[in-house]
């Protein structure tokens, strides 16, 4: 006689949308946690592999007959990068002592200079090397076979900042900001020419 | 005198060629050549639509630093080559990366992605406010539900009723 017809029970947000979500959160949690940490981490440590890249050099400018630099092909010689740019006025205080730090150690074949023209219009970078007769490897800051900019992997905060690397690759030094010497030059080169 | 008179002549005639043609090498008659140097506004039209890659967050237009006077030089360089804005914009993404531009490239996954996210936040509010206008009914409420309509209350009347009806047997 009584009637015991039970309305249908009402079910929450389906299983998927409820994983599409979590998904979603926590992916964007990760991605957060990434930033923050390059954030913290700042420039490439010592004690760091480089990566290989490579580095196309400006007309006028060659290494061993070639245009193109890779650094893998440096192994067993020390490999100084600088980055630098026209208008950055640091970078000029440090010019000269990297050109006749260049100039001693060129004739031994154990060290490599590289310069790389941060964040630059050509003119000027032009006219910042001829000012400075500048001799060393230079070319624009990109890694050519990444399409990115070698800055860019090496974290770098500013100009200039200087990378010494050892002869197997691996990062042995950070300069930030400029040499005030060659002296400063020829103790991280020597270090690692022993 | 006649002869002297031509000679001179020649020699003036070969001393306007020799200037006329050292001037069209000069840098400024390639200057002019290349057509009317191009106005501040027409290189800040073009620099507002690009940011500062050294200091975050500036428009090239009103950048103070000397790499920012620099970009803009190279802009008007740029516009007196002929060179269009597209192609000015395409040299600054090559060369510092497509940070540089105020508006993202006009790429599909630019737009879709946040197409997508907000479809499915705005489908998440709508369950949402559905679960709390309607709270679900669970298996108990379920139940319990049946088993108070399955022993429905008895009515006094019908109770003395049935009593009387009892007693009359």
């Amino acid at each position: 006689m009584t009637d015991t017809s039970i309305p249908a029970a009402r079910r929450g947000v389906p299983i998927w949308v409820q994983i599409i979500i979590w998904v979603f959160l926590v992916g964007l949690l990760g991605i957060v946690a990434v930033g923050l940490k390059r954030a913290q981490e700042g420039t490439v440590q010592p004690g760091a592999a480089i990566k290989d890249f490579t580095f196309e050099l400006f007309e006028g400018y060659k290494y061993n007959g070639q245009s193109q630099i890779k650094l893998s092909d440096l192994r067993g010689k020390v490999v100084v990068i600088n980055f630098w740019a026209s208008w950055c006025k640091p970078c000029e205080q440090e010019a000269a002592d990297l050109q006749a730090a260049w100039k001693e150690y060129e004739p031994t074949g154990k060290v490599v200079f590289i310069g790389a023209d941060y964040v630059d219009t050509p003119k000027e970078a032009d006219v910042y090397l001829k000012k400075f007769g500048i001799t060393f490897p230079n070319g624009e800051d990109r890694d050519v076979a990444r399409g990115r900019p070698l800055s860019q992997y090496f974290r770098i905060k500013g100009v200039p900042e200087t990378y010494f690397i050892d002869r197997d690759g691996v990062l042995q030094y950070v300069q930030v900001g400029p040499f005030t010497s060659i002296e400063q030059i020829r103790v991280q080169v020597d270090k690692l020419l022993k | 005198m006649s002869n002297n008179h031509l000679r001179i002549t020649n020699y003036g005639l070969l001393l306007a060629i020799l200037t006329a043609f050292i001037f069209a090498l000069s840098p400024q008659a390639l200057a002019l050549a290349q057509g009317p140097t191009p106005t501040d506004d027409e290189v800040n039209r073009i620099a507002k639509q690009l940011y500062c890659p050294v200091c975050e967050s500036t428009p090239l237009d009103v950048c103070p630093t000397e790499a920012c006077r620099q970009w803009r030089e190279l802009i008007r360089t740029m516009l007196a080559e002929g060179k269009s804005e597209a192609e000015i914009k395409q040299y600054f993404v090559e060369h510092y990366g497509a940070r540089v531009l105020a508006e993202p490239p006009n790429r599909l996954v630019t737009y879709l992605v946040p197409a997508v996210v907000i479809l499915l936040g705005a489908f998440m509010l709508f369950r949402g406010f559905q679960m709390w206008l309607k709270p679900s009914i669970t298996e108990a409420d379920v139940k319990k539900s049946a088993k108070r309509e399955a022993k429905p209350v008895q009515d006094p009347y019908i109770a003395k009723l049935e009593e009387e009806l009892k007693n009359r047997k």
